[in-house]
């Protein structure tokens, strides 16, 4: 097994959290891992992005041209990481704030309405575990013990209350992502 | 596979570097923050190890200060560092040089970013030929660590205090944003106390400890103005560096055996290059890779060997071409060399070396 991750953002959106706890519950299970952040200037308002990569054996770069998942969370992403999934792979995106859609037919997309259900949760920070629910639910990774222990080991201690909220968040993104294609 | 929970860490490089510094031993840090290795103090200040080791933890005003508070407490025999990234460390060459000539150990760590000048705060590798050839002005080298991954980045502090120490020589931990900022999976290294009074006046008998009855003073110093003196100070260290060259060499070989062509390459561009390596691979075209982990002593030797069985040689790096040199050298027209490389901050893709190899077929 070996997947290689974009997840790619607004800064602010919680795309660098986002994949650390992605990486986390993978280092959990037992898999090798890699996490390497755009870094510099990156603030709310600027593009993030997040190269994770899950692996059964060593990783060799932590830098990719293609990939074989990518996590879209607005416009100027969409752009620039869209031509870069390999054929057969996946997008997922969140289709607020995107005047102009995928058009790629060789990949499998997918939706999740995670600002909305956001704001309808009436939790702005829940928006990057709901995309998180999205991603897991494609992975098929219903067993939610290593996110759990994830959240534990990237939260700090006085922020632990929260870890129900985030597992409920991103149950709601499991049940609400939605496939493009069908 | 799994293992208890408790044993698996997710860290950036940068922060392995720290929390190696406090498990190794480590008396002082003296830094000043710059992109991209700014973690590396936060994390000291974070982890407090002066309230449990008794480590001191100090920003200092400038990269300036920090590289001479290196060389006070080297001067004394304690295991202290320094990091910072480009621009820091090319202000510290001078105290670097001086601690080269007056021979006092040190760990300094360079987290480099794009030059020339300020440059950019992205990844690159442009700092080799400065780290190989001294830095600072006269005749001397340093130790260079070259880590590729974050378990490097951890067990290079000790490694680089160890070799620092044996041969009273500063040794430099040579690593990239790349390396600094991203996770991996560590397993830091076990506790080890930091040294007692006494263990330090018994394994460094050259420190600056104070004048005992039962020793001469000692005085650490890199000037000489007699000229004969000054050469034989001069002699001593090239033996020295002559002994580091012959026992201190560490390189990486992977799928070299059958290889026709071969990469050398270091650092975060060893990874990136292993990638293409296994693309190439897939395709039937045979390619290895060598990785040296020290970039000084360089692993002449068996580049030299290499050469005699490859057809073509390609140094990837991400500057203009500067190891490719030191491959040249080994290789003395036995094979051809290339370079490739990105600079600004750009950093080349498994693709891009890929392509590269398939203009050399």
């Amino acid at each position: 097994m070996k997947k290689e991750i974009i997840i790619a953002g607004f800064g602010g959106q919680g795309v660098l959290s986002m994949g650390k706890v992605l990486a986390y519950a993978a280092l959990m299970e037992g898999r090798e891992v890699t996490w390497m952040p755009s870094y510099g200037p990156e603030q709310r308002g600027g593009t993030a992005n997040v190269t994770v990569i899950i692996s059964d054996e060593a990783i060799s770069s932590p830098i990719l041209n293609t990939f074989d998942v990518a996590v879209i969370l607005n416009q100027p992403s969409l752009e620039r990481f869209e031509q870069a999934i390999k054929p057969g792979g996946t997008l997922i995106y969140d289709p607020y704030g995107i005047c102009v859609p995928p058009t790629r037919t060789d990949i499998s997309i997918y939706t999740i309405d995670a600002m909305d259900l956001a704001a309808e949760m009436k939790n702005a920070k829940a928006f990057n575990m709901i995309v998180l629910g999205a991603l897991l639910r494609i992975f098929d990774s219903g067993n939610l013990t290593y996110v759990e222990q994830a959240l534990a080991k990237t939260l700090p201690e006085r922020h632990h209350h929260l870890i129900p909220a985030n597992i409920e968040a991103i149950r709601r993104g499991m049940q609400a992502v939605q496939s493009q294609s069908s | 596979m799994n293992k208890n929970s408790e044993d698996i860490v997710l860290m950036k490089g940068n922060e392995a570097i720290a929390h190696a510094a406090i498990r190794c031993g480590c008396d002082g840090y003296f830094g000043y923050p710059i992109t991209p290795q700014s973690e590396i103090i936060e994390t000291l200040a974070l982890e407090k190890p002066w309230e449990t080791t008794g480590m001191v933890v100090l920003q200092a005003e400038s990269e300036l200060a920090s590289i001479n508070m290196v060389y006070g407490g080297g001067a004394t025999g304690k295991r202290v560092m320094t990091s910072s990234s480009s621009p820091g460390v090319a202000l510290m060459q001078e105290g670097i040089t001086y601690m080269a000539g007056a021979e006092i150990p040190g760990v300094i760590v360079n987290v480099q970013r794009g030059g020339p000048g300020l440059g950019t705060i992205q990844p690159s590798q442009g700092d080799y030929n400065q780290s190989t050839r001294g830095g600072g002005n006269g005749d001397y080298n340093v130790i260079v660590l070259a880590p590729a991954s974050v378990q490097e980045m951890a067990d290079f502090v000790d490694l680089a205090f160890t070799l620092s120490f044996r041969y009273r020589n500063p040794a430099i931990i040579l690593s990239d944003g790349v390396i600094g900022q991203m996770m991996e999976r560590v397993v830091l290294p076990p506790f080890k106390p930091r040294r007692t009074e006494e263990q330090i006046k018994a394994e460094c008998p050259w420190a600056a400890l104070g004048r005992t009855k039962d020793r001469p003073r000692n005085v650490l110093t890199s000037l000489e103005l007699d000229p004969g003196k000054q050469e034989e100070v001069n002699l001593r260290l090239q033996r020295k560096y002559a002994e580091i060259k012959a026992r201190e060499v560490r390189y990486e070989e992977y799928l070299t055996e059958d290889a026709e062509y071969l990469i050398v390459a270091f650092g975060s561009a060893a990874r990136i290059a292993q990638k293409s390596i296994e693309d190439c691979r897939r395709q039937g075209i045979k390619v290895g890779l060598l990785r040296p982990i020290t970039l000084w002593p360089f692993p002449t030797e068996r580049i030299k060997q290499l050469a005699e069985q490859v057809k073509h040689i390609l140094a990837v790096e991400i500057n203009a071409g500067q190891m490719v040199n030191d491959i040249r050298l080994a290789v003395e027209g036995r094979t051809p060399v290339s370079h490739y490389g990105r600079m600004g901050g750009i950093l080349p893709t498994p693709d891009d070396i890929n392509n590269q190899i398939n203009t050399l077929l």
